[in-house]
């Protein structure tokens, strides 16, 4: 039997076979390597949003101007505020993952459960205010004009503050009604008609001579072009076909239809990955609750979601970095 | 794993909460710095990036640090398994981050040159 016995000369050592050279547990391991394939995902994202950016470095939207909502506080200028308390709670639901980690290595139950409970609510409210986020990005707030081009034209007063659609804009009566599929022979529907056709823009642009217009384009120092009130009402007249209130997938009224689709795409998906957190984290704090883990002798499966919910914690940190500061 | 086998009944929560604040103080100047906007560091240019997006780019790689090492508890773990998590992320972000803004800064050489129109 000595002949079949293969010697290589690296028994005993780190990778000469029979331990394990990395000592960790198969299923951390594992965790560890998906959040590596998934942070590649993320990355694709952020960096085609980056490849986006750059292709229209000079006409991208200001997300200090589209992200400026604070609950309570309607028509106050509050850029970033909403974002930054997203990024503390957080932060702060990781540290009491982090918590009931810690506490899980002492195996005191009481504790896991506790601090798990306040990561799940800290998950929870994060969820609902990216919810908020979404909701105030898709109603928008002044509205636009969209171009022949597919660029949009936004509406300002001469002091530079923005004006929205309504504040100016009478909408006609008008003859064209919505076509449903209740009253059509091929049933077939189309989307909700904007409620300003472009001639009552017009009317209510020329009517208000304080109004100007700012185009998409920014100047050397990263501020919006403002035409002139000639150049303003032949910009709309000629290059105008339609009205954009709010945002999605296909056009939105901050600017860059591309910009709207990363908005959607990567918080979204980083949402995605916030809502399947908490529900692992739901499953593991029932688990804890029945004494699962104290039966098995170890806490390492609160620690494996624990990774996984710090990995979206430092998605979110990239994310709030290049969506909302750079 | 690596670690609660030799000092199981040790407790981390005062190293956890310094790194809560440092995490803390690390955003709360990224969003100071984004709501003044330092005229200098807005106009200033650094390998063709405004001085400001550095620093916001450095602080969030700081955060990203203290949140895998601290939180995810990579110190802990065996060099092995730190490399072949962090190096390879690194590496390929980097590379895919490189070949993504060139080919994006040249595709917006193209629309400037008046080739191909974006605004009509």
């Amino acid at each position: 039997m000595e002949a079949t016995v293969t010697r290589t000369g690296t028994e005993g050592k780190t990778w000469g076979g029979g331990n394990q050279p990395l000592k960790v547990s198969y299923g951390k391991m594992m965790m560890w390597f998906f959040i590596l394939s998934d942070a590649l995902t993320f990355s694709g994202f952020l960096a085609s949003y980056g490849f986006a950016r750059y292709k229209f470095s000079n006409s991208w939207p200001i997300a200090d101007e589209v992200f400026n909502h604070f609950p309570f506080l309607h028509g106050v200028d509050a850029p970033m505020y909403y974002v930054a308390l997203m990024t503390f709670i957080l932060i702060f639901s990781s540290v009491t993952m982090v918590l009931a980690v810690d506490a899980g290595h002492n195996m005191k139950r009481g504790k896991v459960a506790i601090y798990m409970l306040l990561t799940i609510i800290g998950g929870i409210i994060f969820l609902g205010s990216q919810a908020w986020e979404w909701k105030n990005f898709i109603q928008g707030t002044y509205g636009a004009i969209e171009t022949r081009g597919g660029n949009v034209l936004q509406v300002i007063d001469n002091d530079g503050h923005r004006v929205a659609l309504d504040e100016f804009v009478v909408a006609a009566p008008k003859e064209r009604i919505q076509h449903e599929r209740t009253n059509g022979l091929w049933f077939t529907d189309e989307p909700t008609l904007a409620r300003f056709t472009m001639d009552d823009v017009l009317a209510g642009f020329e009517a208000n001579p304080n109004l100007l217009i700012r185009t998409q384009e920014l100047t050397e120092t990263g501020e919006k072009v403002i035409l002139t009130r000639q150049a303003s009402l032949a910009k709309l007249e000629s290059e105008g076909i339609g009205v954009i209130e709010g945002a999605n997938l296909q056009k939105n009224e901050y600017g860059n239809p591309l910009f709207g689709d990363f908005f959607f795409f990567i918080t979204g998906f980083h949402g995605f990955h916030v809502l399947t957190g908490v529900l692992i984290n739901i499953i593991i704090f029932f688990n804890v609750l029945i004494g699962t883990y104290e039966r098995r002798g170890h806490y390492e499966m609160v620690e494996k979601v624990g990774l996984y919910w710090h990995f979206v914690d430092l998605v979110w940190v990239f994310v709030f970095t290049f969506f909302y500061l750079v | 794993m690596a670690h609660d086998t030799t000092h199981a009944h040790e407790s981390n929560s005062k190293r956890i909460w310094t790194v809560f604040i440092i995490l803390s103080i690390i955003t709360l100047v990224e969003v100071i710095l984004g709501i003044i906007k330092p005229d200098f560091l807005v106009h200033t240019y650094f390998v063709s990036l405004k001085l400001i997006n550095w620093i916001f780019i450095v602080l969030t790689i700081w955060k990203a640090y203290y949140i895998t090492w601290a939180f995810m508890h990579m110190e802990g773990e065996t060099k092995g398994l730190r490399r072949s998590v962090v190096w390879t992320a690194g590496f390929l972000i980097v590379y895919l981050v490189f070949i993504l803004l060139t080919e994006g800064d040249y595709v917006h050489e193209v629309l400037q040159r008046g080739q191909v129109a974006w605004d009509f």
